[in-house]
């Protein structure tokens, strides 16, 4: 069980409010990602969570008990920071093994758990070493390890991925998701990554400025995004924002196009436009667009879509795709 | 071509560095030669080669016993080092992990009280100890001592324990370490090299504290440099003696300190080179 629920949730450092109020009920297993930009309180809401800081105001509870007050080491949850904080002066055994030696479970117990957990990461081979001789990815299981052993009520992950190459970052996402699935334990996973937040997420909660902007699954975020602040967060390349005249005419102060939304033709087309930059990424091309009246827009084409630098191109948005806002940045 | 001039530069800089090592151990040197001299010729003027005579040592081992104050210099040094890091372990531990906004003043604050004048304190502290029955005892040295080298054994521990990151303290308490598993696990481990300097340079510094030590003591109590010291009057000058009971004062802490320069030098310049 690992059913998380804040109410109120409210901090402040001084006289700096970083989480003015948040509320919001994550179910047993499920696997939730907090997303948004650097500063925006995502870090602070898991160490909230996690009890690493005191809350000025609200409660926090595990399995409906209250656990407001309660040390993190009493909270039942485990977590890989960013920075894997491993043990120094530890092997990756003692690393594994720590948080039920703190537990005081019994050697042979531990043993079997440890090389339990090893055996799952991979890290069989590795177990008499130091943090020192390891490698970024190994590190990171260690971290995981020392975390799935004490079999927790939930997993917290705060930015666990940013420290390693793009390649790694791939296979490790996989690693956690098919973790996920193995464990069937809740997990509360911290990035600013849009990426990792669709990939991994049974639930996403898109924070700005210690605000919840959205709650709700990938494609819902995607398809439906509430205000201009979600619209232009997830979905990479970024969603394109016109206003003024044009946005009018299609009854909006801000209309919203996804760069996939828009089709592209040489001959013909609601717009006119001159291409700026093309970047051919081989299975897409985004086009950098500059269009008379309308601005800067970028449109996501077919790889084989062959335009350079200075051509002519006639673009149309995909009517049932466009996102409506209000003068308030609302959804309409 | 580079190369060259690189290992001629090198050189220099060796030689330099030799020299600077040489004058400043010079005065060791030429005390351990003075103490191998006849008290003639240690006033005959400068020699750097003695007649090799061990009397002054007998000589100086019979007039005072040596082993009294070298056991009271153990027990002080040693022991005001301890309680020191006693008190200087959570005091540095707060600063580090849970700074304030007067952190840095407080700190500031302690270092201070290093550049008083020690004598501007002498006679308050003299009458406290005289009333308190302080004077001429261990317990009253190592209370001063503790007290003198208080701020520098909280200062050193500080900009260790900064070293340190936060988040696996923070790990351990995750883990289910309570506050004093993750100071005896975690804390310590990771800080051994740090307190084992501290401990080691201020075990020297109170060894060497010679203004208390002096002024503190009589006969019961008074450490090796009380020792030495005694050997300067009241019968005149006997430079010859005088030196081989410096010699004999400094050989341990001298010997301590070859045998651990490597800790010495890691402690002394930790944070300054990341």
């Amino acid at each position: 069980m690992g059913s998380i629920s804040l109410q109120k949730v409210h901090k402040a450092f001084g006289n700096t409010v970083v989480i003015p109020e948040v509320n919001l009920e994550i179910a047993d297993n499920e696997f939730v990602v907090f997303v948004g930009p650097s500063g925006c309180g995502k870090s602070t809401l898991l160490r909230l969570i996690a009890g690493l800081e005191d809350m000025t105001g609200g409660t926090i509870s595990i399995d409906g008990k209250d656990v407001t007050r309660e040390p993190p080491a009493r909270r039942g949850l485990s977590m890989v920071f960013q920075s894997y904080a491993l043990y120094p002066h530890m092997t990756v055994y003692g690393n594994i093994a720590f948080p039920l030696k703190m537990a005081g479970m019994e050697k042979s117990a531990i043993d079997t758990k440890v090389r339990d957990a090893a055996r799952i990461l991979n890290l069989t081979d590795y177990l008499e070493r130091r943090p020192g001789q390891l490698s970024g990815g190994q590190r990171q299981r260690v971290a995981i390890g020392r975390a799935i052993v004490r079999e927790p009520k939930a997993f917290l992950f705060d930015e666990p991925l940013s420290n390693l190459d793009a390649a790694l970052r791939g296979s490790m996402r996989l690693e956690i998701s098919e973790l996920h699935h193995k464990l069937q334990t809740t997990m509360i996973y911290v990035t600013h990554d849009q990426i990792e937040a669709m990939t991994m997420a049974d639930k996403i909660v898109v924070l700005n400025a210690g605000n919840v902007e959205q709650v709700g699954s990938p494609l819902e975020l995607y398809r439906n995004p509430q205000n201009l602040f979600v619209a232009g967060f997830i979905g990479s390349p970024r969603m394109n924002f016109l206003q003024g005249e044009t946005a009018r005419k299609l009854g909006a102060a801000t209309i919203g196009i996804r760069p996939e939304h828009l089709e592209l033709s040489t001959s013909e087309g609601l717009w006119k436009g001159e291409v700026g930059v093309a970047e051919h990424l081989g299975s897409d091309t985004f086009l950098h667009i500059d269009v008379a009246g309308v601005g800067q827009i970028t449109a996501r084409a077919d790889g084989e879509f062959a335009l350079r630098h200075g051509e002519t191109v006639y673009l149309s948005p995909v009517e049932k795709q466009l996102h409506r806002f209000n003068d308030e940045g609302r959804a309409i | 071509m580079a190369r060259a001039v690189s290992s001629r530069r090198k050189t220099i800089v060796t030689i330099v560095a030799w020299v600077i090592a040489f004058v400043i151990f010079f005065p060791i040197l030429y005390t351990v030669i003075t103490s191998l001299k006849t008290e003639r010729e240690a006033i005959d003027g400068i020699s750097l080669i003695p007649s090799g005579t061990f009397e002054n040592y007998v000589e100086v081992q019979a007039q005072r016993d040596y082993w009294k104050p070298f056991t009271n210099s153990v027990i002080i040094s040693i022991g005001s080092t301890l309680i020191g890091l006693v008190i200087a372990i959570p005091a540095a531990w707060a600063m580090a992990f849970s700074p304030t906004k007067r952190t840095k003043d407080i700190l500031m604050w302690m270092l201070s009280t290093k550049m008083m004048p020690a004598v501007g304190v002498l006679v308050p502290l003299y009458l406290l100890f005289r009333d308190t029955g302080l004077l001429d005892t261990r317990l009253g040295l190592t209370i001063v001592l503790t007290l003198v080298n208080l701020p520098i054994i909280v200062w050193m521990l500080y900009t260790y324990f900064r070293e340190i990151p936060g988040e696996i303290l923070e790990a351990a308490r995750m883990d289910g370490a309570s506050l004093m598993k993750e100071i005896v696990y975690v804390l310590t481990p990771m800080a051994v090299p740090g307190i084992a300097s501290t401990l080691l340079l201020n075990i020297i510094l109170a060894w060497n504290e010679s203004f208390w030590t002096i002024r503190l003591t009589a006969a019961n109590a008074a450490p090796l440099t009380a020792f030495i010291a005694s050997f300067s009057s009241p019968l005149g000058l006997f430079w010859a003696k005088l030196s081989a009971a410096s010699t004999l004062a400094i050989a341990p802490v001298l010997i301590m300190g070859w045998f651990s320069q490597k800790q010495l030098v890691r402690g002394l310049t930790f944070g300054a080179v990341k």
